[in-house]
């Protein structure tokens, strides 16, 4: 934030002094300098954001990016709705595309303009969250899950959600204090569509056998990291990133499965507001994001989630940690999350505040 | 005092009324404008039906004051915060009273200041910090843990983590700085006189405790109690943080219909809920209470 602002100090400082000077030597560049820049939308420290890859696109088209920051989706609509013609690419969770379609905020892009598209995985290009009437709202960048992960060496025969109501590892098992995901994994054990399970009585039984098992509850990753190296729990659910930081930071001994039932993913998109004047500039910056040379310096250099450039993928590094974590043959166990009416989030809380109540009893 | 407002004369007395007024106003403006308000819009959002944010038109119900009707399972999770509540204040007692009095009769001077210091010192301390250093303490293979095999070797692993115990822990180094302090001011303010007077009685030093200084204590107590009870019925850090799968209670429901839900009204209606419970229990405490300290 103080970079922000001396820098924008800095600028306003510069250009009173020495504006006038040079005027006209600046003057026959400056509806060029305009016309490259664009403004994106994202979460602080998302990629799009990193610096190696401002200056390799900056040298590579001349266009500059400029960064505006959102600390919840909420948020970005918000900024969206308000600020018209302020943005010219924005990160939206394919949960919230069919939303943000309905108000008229993004348009449909043409795959056609962008060239790196022919490698992304055609279940993430054309998954039915981002299409509306056939056409996509958004170009597929990242993927990840929330699956099981459990101690290496110690559980072997991890395949199945089934394992959280194992009496072999009673009082071994750590649950992410979330109802959206613990409603989720009832769901897919019961063999429901998580996004919208029918038979709540059924996951709330699922939930409920997992009792002689739970021993904590986590919220955090820091926790979770805390409570798995001082031996606490064996099994957990726990998302793609955080493990692969712990297996790569913190050097815990963890696998990470996707049981047969599936897993629940997320998938982050790129999306160009209706209210941009810079279309076509905004499609060469995505499909630089798509890229396999950026995604390879950014996930090694800094860790990444998965690519949904099946290329670049490929293009990492054979002994890299994500080939372990983000298997391709897992993409199609994968069900995404999708977006949550209110009633339906008030449901899957209730079920949940009861669940815990029964733990505790 | 009141002698020196009786040898007032009547302007001296309205002004003095007046630089009362002028010196209470600030703190009772801070109250209104810090607690009142918003708890009057917390009261509010409790009758509502969705939290009154973005175009949504107002829906007014009483629905959410029929949660524990509703939802059975949260008179369990209530009893369960009450129980936390009675084990935290009932050891703060235990500790802080004897505490109390060492430091009100039994020092004075630099190891009083001393003492005082180490007192308050949780409360300077931030509360996430200290729930995850008591982590430390109470797991398996943690410090207690560890002190244990040194002293027996073959003792099985000892973890206090993700249990009951390990709440009220918790709970009882957060808050009974509160019970010392207050139980201090009774203490200190005890006349050495009664003392000497029950002991010149024949009085020993059990009777003298029972029959002196526990009913001259217990306004402090008393005081004590209700700033440690209302806060730990509420409390979510620590059964969250220490109580594993045990710790559920009114305050992690209240939080997840905050953070998770998104239902404002839920969680206040379950806030006020609360409330009423305490007020009531209260109620029928001081129906009991007062006459035993009116008869000192």
């Amino acid at each position: 934030m103080t970079s922000h602002l001396s820098r924008r100090s800095f600028h306003a400082l510069f250009s009173s002094a020495f504006g006038a000077g040079l005027l006209t030597i600046a003057g026959s560049r400056r509806a060029d300098a305009a016309a490259t820049e664009i403004t994106v939308l994202n979460w602080k420290g998302y990629g799009t954001d990193e610096a190696f890859a401002l200056k390799a696109f900056a040298e590579a088209t001349g266009i500059a990016v400029k960064h505006d920051y959102f600390n919840a989706e909420a948020e970005m609509l918000t900024k969206l709705r308000t600020n018209p013609g302020a943005y010219d690419v924005v990160l939206i969770n394919s949960a919230r595309t069919q939303q943000v379609q309905a108000d008229g905020l993004i348009d449909a892009i043409d795959l056609s303009a962008v060239p790196n598209a022919k490698d992304l995985s055609p279940s993430l290009r054309d998954h039915p969250n981002i299409l509306v009437d056939g056409k996509p709202y958004g170009v597929a960048w990242l993927w990840g899950m929330t699956s099981l992960a459990v101690r290496h060496g110690k559980v072997a025969d991890a395949n199945s959600w089934a394992i959280f109501s194992d009496p072999n590892y009673a009082g071994r098992l750590a649950l992410f204090d979330d109802s959206i995901t613990q409603v989720g994994i009832g769901a897919l054990l019961t063999g429901q569509d998580p996004n919208n399970p029918k038979d709540l009585k059924a996951v709330t039984g699922a939930l409920k056998a997992m009792k002689p098992n739970v021993k904590l509850m986590w919220s955090s990753e820091d926790e979770w990291n805390k409570a798995f190296a001082a031996d606490a729990f064996d099994i957990s659910d726990y998302w793609s990133g955080a493990a692969a930081r712990s297996i790569k930071i913190h050097k815990l001994p963890l696998d990470f499965v996707v049981p047969k039932e599936g897993a629940i993913g997320w998938l982050d998109t790129l999306a160009i507001p209706s209210s941009s004047t810079k279309k076509a500039v905004a499609l060469q910056f995505i499909n630089y994001m798509i890229d396999p040379k950026f995604y390879v310096t950014w996930a090694t250099q800094s860790g990444a989630p998965a690519s949904t450039n099946a290329a670049a993928m490929n293009a990492l590094p054979p002994d890299d940690l994500n080939h372990k974590i983000y298997k391709p043959e897992d993409l199609a166990k994968l069900k995404f999350m999708s977006a949550l009416p209110d009633d339906r989030r008030q449901a899957f809380n209730d079920i949940w505040d009861e669940v815990k109540a029964y733990y505790a009893k | 005092m009141s002698r020196d407002f009786r040898a007032l004369t009547r302007p001296a007395l309205a002004r003095r009324r007046w630089a009362i007024a002028a010196l209470v106003a600030p703190a009772y403006g801070w109250l209104t404008l810090a607690v009142f308000l918003p708890l009057s819009a917390m009261l509010f959002f409790s009758f509502l039906k969705a939290a009154p944010f973005g175009t949504r038109p107002l829906q007014f119900t009483i629905d959410n004051y029929l949660a524990f009707v509703r939802r059975p399972y949260l008179v369990d999770v209530a009893w369960t915060s009450i129980q936390i509540g009675l084990w935290t204040t009932g050891l703060s007692a235990l500790i802080g009273l004897p505490a109390a009095m060492a430091l009100a009769r039994a020092t004075k001077g630099r190891s009083q200041q001393v003492l005082f210091l180490l007192i308050v010192l949780p409360f300077w301390t931030n509360g996430l910090v200290r729930v995850f250093s008591w982590t430390m303490v109470l797991r398996e293979g943690g410090v207690l843990d560890y002190a244990l095999h040194l002293v027996a070797p073959p003792a099985p692993p000892f973890s206090l983590l993700y249990s009951f115990p390990a709440i009220v822990i918790g709970l009882v180094h957060a808050y009974l700085p509160y019970m010392i302090l207050t139980c201090y001011l009774s203490a200190a303010a005890i006349d050495e006189a009664y003392i000497e007077a029950a002991r010149s009685l024949g009085a020993r030093n059990p009777m003298i405790f029972a029959k002196v200084i526990l009913p001259l204590c217990l306004p402090g107590l008393i005081s004590g109690s209700i700033l440690i009870f209302v806060p730990v019925i509420g409390s979510f850090m620590e059964p969250r943080i220490l109580g594993g799968r045990v710790g559920v209670t009114m305050g992690t429901m209240i939080e997840d219909q905050f953070v998770q839900a998104f239902n404002w009204p839920l969680g206040a209606a379950l806030s006020f809920t609360m409330l009423g419970v305490v007020l009531l229990l209260f109620g029928v405490s001081s129906r009991v209470l007062p006459r035993r300290i009116l008869a000192q």
